[in-house]
């Protein structure tokens, strides 16, 4: 069967990652592919590059070493980050991205996802959405998480994965950076509302936050998760041991 | 030198740089005669069969690649490029395929329960069925990386290794000089990396 994944989340700017990882062993901290190389061997399933550059310049420095780590690095990588047009699409895909990831993109432009499943198949395109409860009610916050849409997630989610996004990250923004755990109760909402793969993202502090992840939705597919890998509070080869002895299917 | 066969399907990036990683040089073509001239050939794809096989067949190039592997070529087909090597498709309609190992490729729409999702897409194990030279360097049980919506039934005459999803699907197929793998070796990590390798000492 296919196993949980696991995907650590880089930011780049300007061709470097912020927030580098501190670990012995690597010359370069802020090196992406260093960092990939690090991930990549130490077990990750998947990488997402996001690009959180905001010139031209920074757009190119991005490219080229994102064409660096694809060369070097043999699993899937995700791209996000400044994704609004299916050029953004065509740059990242020919630099060796397997996927693209859109969020605000596809809030601006309610024909970004359709028109990019149509050209590069649903596989291909993975909704990321930061979500935020207002009042009690799910909602779709954009730029960054500062400007809440108005939208309602669960609506927003459906509509998405209709129109052809093969894939959905869902951030919490109330779990983020609090460090006890993933949202499970919004988790659960999303899992119940689409069929296609589900990422948890926001949230995790700990491996034991994963174990139950996977064992309160046992069809949750993946967890993300970017400070506790960098800073080493979680190492992903323990985190995969401790998901195995609990009887999580998972690539060792 | 290996030929990466370039008949307008797919991005063939990730392909030639895991060849490059491991020291196999290669070349992207659609030129017949620098597919005659390589000493392997491998038919990768992504997209719809019934498109690949109809760019397959106008570019001349299906006669190409089973005039090199009935010469005992060793040739590789990757994802829809392992489909190919199959005799017929029913990927919206039905289709002919190359016809190199017997056996047609189906739907999983239809045939998994409903709770699985199609298309198959993430890390699977390989269950290894018969020695293959393909599995000099890996095991029973490493896992490699899916994406499809179609396969290859595991019962196949030429499957030497199988995944579970539901339903036993092919994941590699080997007869002779000819082979092909469901999954991406190109994004399989170590264990694809080490297939490849495998295939280039083949």
């Amino acid at each position: 069967m296919i196993t949980k994944r696991i995907i650590p989340c880089l930011d780049v700017k300007n061709g470097r990652v912020v927030k580098g990882v501190n670990f012995e062993g690597l010359s370069d901290v802020s090196s992406p592919v260093e960092l990939g190389r690090f991930y990549s061997s130490c077990g990750a399933d998947e990488l997402v590059f996001y690009d959180i550059t905001a010139s031209a310049e920074g757009r190119k420095l991005f490219t080229d070493i994102l064409t660096e780590v694809a060369s070097t690095i043999f699993i899937p990588l995700t791209v996000g980050g400044g994704i609004n047009t299916l050029d953004d699409f065509d740059r990242v895909l020919k630099c060796g991205a397997d996927k693209v990831s859109v969020n605000s993109g596809a809030i601006r432009d309610p024909d970004l996802i359709p028109r990019a499943a149509e050209r590069y198949g649903d596989q291909c395109v993975v909704l990321s959405v930061d979500v935020k409860r207002v009042d009690g009610v799910f909602r779709v916050f954009a730029k960054g998480g500062r400007e809440n849409t108005g939208m309602e997630a669960l609506e927003w989610i459906t509509r998405c994965v209709r129109n052809g996004a093969g894939e959905v990250v869902v951030n919490s923004i109330d779990t983020d950076g609090v460090k006890k755990g993933f949202d499970l109760p919004l988790l659960r909402e999303v899992r119940a509302a689409v069929k296609v793969p589900v990422i948890a993202s926001g949230g995790a502090g700990s491996a034991e936050d994963f174990v139950t992840l996977f064992k309160e939705l046992p069809d949750i597919d993946a967890g993300l998760a970017a400070s506790i890998f960098h800073f080493g509070e979680v190492k992903i080869s323990e985190l995969k041991m401790m998901l195995k002895q609990n009887d999580i299917s998972v690539r060792i | 030198m290996l030929a990466i066969i370039d008949y307008g399907v797919g991005n063939l990036f990730s392909l030639a740089s895991s060849l490059s990683y491991i020291g196999v040089e290669s070349v992207i073509s659609s030129d017949p005669e620098v597919l005659r001239r390589a000493d392997r050939l491998i038919l990768p794809g992504v997209g719809a069969f019934g498109d690949a096989a109809k760019k397959l067949r106008v570019t001349g190039l299906d006669t190409v690649v089973r005039e090199e592997a009935a010469k005992g070529k060793p040739l590789m087909g990757i994802c829809l490029g392992m489909q190919l090597l199959f005799e017929k498709s029913y990927e919206y309609g039905e289709h002919d395929g190359l016809g190199l190992l017997p056996g047609e490729v189906v739907g999983m729409k239809g045939r998994l329960s409903d709770e699985l999702m199609i298309p198959h897409i993430g890390w699977n194990a390989l269950e290894l069925k018969s020695s293959s030279p393909l599995f000099k360097y890996i095991k029973n049980g490493d896992h490699v990386y899916f994406v499809h919506s179609f396969f290859v039934p595991g019962d196949n005459e030429s499957t030497v290794a199988t995944a579970e999803y539901g339903l036993s699907l092919t994941a590699t197929v080997q007869k002779n000089n000819v082979c092909g793998c469901q999954f991406h070796p190109e994004k399989s990590g170590e264990v694809g990396l080490s297939i490849l390798r495998a295939f280039c000492e083949m």
